[in-house]
């Protein structure tokens, strides 16, 4: 069937990539001016202490030093956060991680501000840690923020669990436990802060949520919103990690450069970057579901402990998503779920890609295997059994009013990996050193914000006189392609070319406030707005057009860059004239889009409402060889299965599932971000490891497009969707190959061989240094042999 | 225990070395500190800020450049190494504006995402279709496993560097 678009859903090339393959791109370190200064900081010494005193005066002696500055120089609110305001510009009497700064210098080079970081002298008063969440909620714990821990306590109650228990055949109760995971975007943070001509700040750097930075800046340096200017320089990737930590860096070193009168410039290294960034909330998570002998679920309880970290962070709005989500897709009249965020020592934990979705979807989708399993089905069945269609009512009591595509991306993947004949035969395989199983895992999620806010945006459209177009928006981009969506959706409606359009990145002065680009709102927030800018310029174009050619506006298009006669397809004036035109006649060339999301509500005692305006659907179907003398899986095939909507770039929707699945072996198999007593346990690549392109299967992408009314062109989100569901395919397919259930991730080869992660308990790696010298032996792959 | 001895760090003053070295086809007379590494020559003496740092221990090959036609991460070679040789970063990979067919390649494959892999992996592909015009995928997967990306997932990266060897094989039929 051709497609009613031009644009809409082909392959184009990105409007960013140019830059990006020539070296011209700047991201945030290849930013620099004259008479910079470097700023620094002096981290915490220990995760929990109380600062008794700090002597600053030998940094300050130090030549070249041109401050050095605590927490009683931030002139006004000295804690930031998005929704409980405790994170501290610098510690202020007490350090509740490893991460937190306690002092800042600003040299004149670097290696004069790390030597004055080494003349700060710090008296602390150690106080006890506590880093185990489940630890942290008794009473008698060390508390991190006043009298509780618990700050977080979210609810679902829906029907009548103890009903529903009794009407059960049989109980199913697991615990499951998920671990911290590292962002692991390749850029590490860095800023250039750059004192105001007119007063303030104006700060360049890898700032994903440039609105909520910048009020923190406003509020902490006491500049009114005008005067601090954030900047997005080219983002070096973030998924959901470049919020908070760049408040902070963004605080800092707007600070530095006001007091100094002088542009400072703060990097981090890749350590420094790992120790002070949040991670994805470990999740504790105790199931308790009761179910009839054919497999329907009649009841579910609910227990989720999630570790806050040192800071609330995002973690009301992450429990919150998982709250919402925590009995999958899937009917049930009886459910009570608690979710609990908890105060403690470790890294602080916020927004990553899933945001509060791959913890849950790893223990329903095991619970929904151990299901299946006990009443004698097989993984599809018993999900085809149980899953949401149109008009089903949630856990949070939300009749789904829109196409509920679940069956049909459940039935397409399983069609295309040939799930059911090879779940059967590699179930009764005879015993092998290798043994071959493939699992599934499926998901609903919840679009956008949700219930959690105000959800809104905008783009500018601004069409040039020789028919260019410039756009803007404050939605960013941070590699994802949320510039490419937008420009797809642009072009679409202007009718024209995508090489016409130049994207410009995100300067808080110069575009309004769209909230935060999260929560996989891109394509639907910010291409609704693209949208709507670009018919306003269309419109405008048409007037010009009809005054020019005496043809009613209503009987003119734009099309292949060309100003047509609708009935006709007859050319009457290219674009550019088309545009030139337009101004000549005095015309506006611009548009303001602004789309606002539909209306949401939440009733937090009752834990239910409309939580979320619209959702998507995915599934995921994993096939790996177990290696059963070590323990070691390897994913061979893959089939991404999601319901987009509609397709906006075919390229960046593939991209969006190639990576999420990436990421989600990682979170299956390899990757742990491990802190003891508070301190973290890697801290680089060589021991904290991502899937490199050795360890990536081949993936197949199934798109399944039901294009929904609240979306541009029907378009919905992949962003997260893409990423939530790849790790407990993984451990079900692990399951069918060895008879093994984890419910613990990652599955490293000592759960798989032996059924538990082994704690190495010394120190390790790069942080063997104390060893005497002939005990240590790094080896690592060199290729550069000819050195 | 954060704060890595770099060329700045170093307390020592170490005496200059006068090193002659060719980038991009450019003939350069540079002073270098011994302990200076070729990514900060690279990026704070020559301005060339297209080779990125992403983690200076060699892991991650976002600061992969050429040295002599051979991939090698940039963090890890000292300036003076390069004396008498030819270093190509990936502003040396364009010919003006004209791109080469593996840039082009990035671009129509999407293998661009956040971007601060490419250079890194491009050098890293030059350097395996330099030596091996018509790689499989394997060998195309070995070549940019010293090089992270956490966007791609690598799949268009790996689609991407496949046609443009068979795009260089047919400009040289």
């Amino acid at each position: 069937m051709p497609s009613q678009y031009n644009i809409v859903g082909t392959k184009q090339r990105r409007v960013d990539a140019w830059g990006k393959v020539t070296g011209r791109a700047k991201f945030a370190e290849d930013y620099n001016v004259a008479h910079q200064l470097t700023g620094r900081v002096l981290r915490a010494a220990y995760p929990h202490a109380r600062i008794l005193r700090i002597d600053t005066s030998k940094a300050e002696r130090l030549p070249g030093v041109a401050a050095v500055l605590t927490a009683k120089d931030v002139p006004g609110s000295k804690v930031f956060g998005i929704v409980t305001q405790n994170q501290y510009v610098l510690a202020e009497d007490v350090t509740r991680y490893l991460g937190d700064g306690v002092a800042l210098v600003a040299a004149v080079s670097r290696k004069v501000a790390d030597e004055a970081l080494t003349l700060i002298k710090v008296d602390y008063e150690p106080l006890p840690i506590v880093s185990d969440p489940e630890e942290a909620m008794k009473p008698d714990a060390p508390k991190i923020h006043g009298e509780s821990n618990i700050f977080v306590h979210h609810k679902v109650r829906k029907g009548d669990i103890n009903s529903g228990f009794a009407q059960a055949d049989f109980v199913i109760e697991r615990r499951f436990k998920t671990q911290f995971v590292e962002h692991a975007y390749i850029e590490p943070e860095a800023v250039l802060a750059e004192p105001g001509e007119q007063g303030g700040v104006r700060i360049t750097g890898s700032i994903q949520n440039l609105f909520s930075s910048r009020r923190s800046v406003a509020a902490a340096l006491t500049i009114d919103l005008n005067k601090v200017q954030l900047i997005q320089s080219t983002l070096g990737g973030s998924f959901g990690g470049k919020d908070e930590v760049m408040t902070s860096m963004c605080c800092r070193a707007g600070l530095l450069a006001l007091v100094t009168g002088k542009p400072v410039k703060m990097v981090n290294t890749r350590e420094e970057s790992m120790l002070e960034s949040y991670k994805r909330h470990p999740y504790a998570l105790y199931y308790r579901w009761g179910a009839k002998n054919d497999g329907t679920i009649v009841a579910m309880e609910i227990r989720i402990i999630a570790d806050g970290g040192a800071y609330a962070s995002m973690s009301p709005f992450v429990t919150w998503r998982s709250v919402v989500q925590a009995t999958g897709p899937y009917h049930c009249e009886n459910v009570k779920t608690d979710v609990y965020a908890v105060y403690t020592n470790n890294n602080y934990t916020g927004a990553m890609r899933g945001f509060g979705s791959p913890q849950v979807n790893f223990a329903i989708e095991s619970m929904m295997d151990e299901l299946a399993e006990h009443v004698g089905k097989d993984p599809l069945e018993i999900r085809v059994q149980n899953c949401f269609t149109r008009g089903s009512v949630t856990a949070t009591g939300q009749k789904l009013d829109h196409t509920v595509s679940l069956k049909q991306v459940l039935n397409e993947a399983a069609a295309v990996a040939d799930f059911q004949k090879k779940w059967k035969a590699y179930r009764s395989a005879s015993p092998a050193p290798k043994k071959r199983g493939i699992g599934l895992a499926c998901s609903y999620r919840g679009v956008s914000l949700g219930a959690e806010g105000t959800d809104a945006a905008g783009v500018i459209v601004s069409v040039q006189t020789d028919g260019s177009v410039i756009l803007s928006s404050g939605v960013t981009d941070m590699g994802q392609g949320a510039q490419a969506q937008m420009s797809h959706i642009a072009a679409e409606v202007l009718g024209i070319t995508m090489d016409r359009i130049q994207f410009l990145n995100t300067n808080t002065s110069r575009v309004p406030d769209s909230g935060p680009t999260v929560a996989s709102r891109g394509t639907i927030m910010g291409g609704s707005a693209a949208k709507k800018g670009a018919e306003i310029v269309r419109a405008s174009l048409l007037d010009a057009g009809a005054e020019m050619t005496g043809v009613p506006a209503g009987d003119l298009s734009i099309k292949n860059d060309y100003l047509i006669k609708s009935t006709t397809g007859e050319r009457l004036a290219s674009f550019a004239e088309l545009a030139a035109e337009c101004f000549k006649q005095g015309r506006p060339l611009i548009g303001l889009g602004w789309h606002k999301s539909p209306k949401t509500s939440w009733d937090k005692e009752g834990g239910q409402g409309t939580a979320y305006f619209t959702f998507v659907y995915g599934t995921n179907i994993a096939e790996v060889e177990v290696d059963t003398e070590t323990g070691k899986t390897d994913v061979i095939d893959f089939v991404s299965a999601h319901e987009v909507g509609q397709t906006i770039s075919r390229g960046g929707v593939e991209g969006q599932i190639f990576g999420g699945v990436a990421m989600g072996v990682g979170y299956g198999l390899l990757e742990d971000f491990e802190i003891e007593d508070g301190t973290p346990k890697q801290l680089n690549f060589d021991e904290y490891l991502i899937p490199t392109s050795m360890d990536v299967p081949p993936i197949r992408t199934v798109l399944v497009e039901n294009a929904d009314p609240a979306g541009p062109f029907g378009a919905k989100s992949i962003g997260e969707p893409a990423n939530e569901i790849a790790a407990p395919a993984i451990v079900s397919a692990i399951f069918n190959a060895t008879g093994k259930r984890l419910t613990e991730i990652p599955a490293s080869l000592e759960r798989v061989l032996l059924g538990h992660a082994l704690n190495r308990g010394g120190p390790r790696g790069s942080l063997q240094k104390e060893l005497p010298e002939d005990t240590v032996c790094k080896i690592r792959p060199v290729r550069n042999e000819t050195l | 225990m954060l704060f890595r001895v770099t060329q700045e760090s170093c307390k020592q003053t170490m005496k200059k070395i006068t090193i002659q070295t060719s980038v991009n086809s450019r003939t350069h007379t540079l002073e270098a500190a011994p302990n200076q590494t070729l990514l900060d020559l690279l990026r704070d003496t020559l301005g060339l800020t297209g080779t990125k740092r992403g983690c200076e221990i060699g892991e991650c090959g976002a600061c992969t450049v050429l040295l002599d036609g051979v991939a090698v991460n940039s963090c890890l070679v000292l300036a003076p190494q390069i004396d008498g040789r030819q270093i190509t970063t990936v502003e040396g990979l364009a010919n003006g504006e004209n791109l080469s067919p593996l840039q082009k390649a990035f671009l129509d494959h999407e293998a661009v995402h956040c971007g601060f892999c490419t250079p890194g992996t491009l050098l890293s592909a030059k350097d395996l279709l330099d030596h091996n015009p018509s790689p499989t995928e394997h060998e195309i997967r070995v070549a940019i496993s010293g090089n992270l990306c956490r966007c791609t997932g690598y799949v268009q990266i790996v689609e991407a560097i496949d046609e443009a060897a068979q795009k260089m094989r047919e400009s040289n039929e």
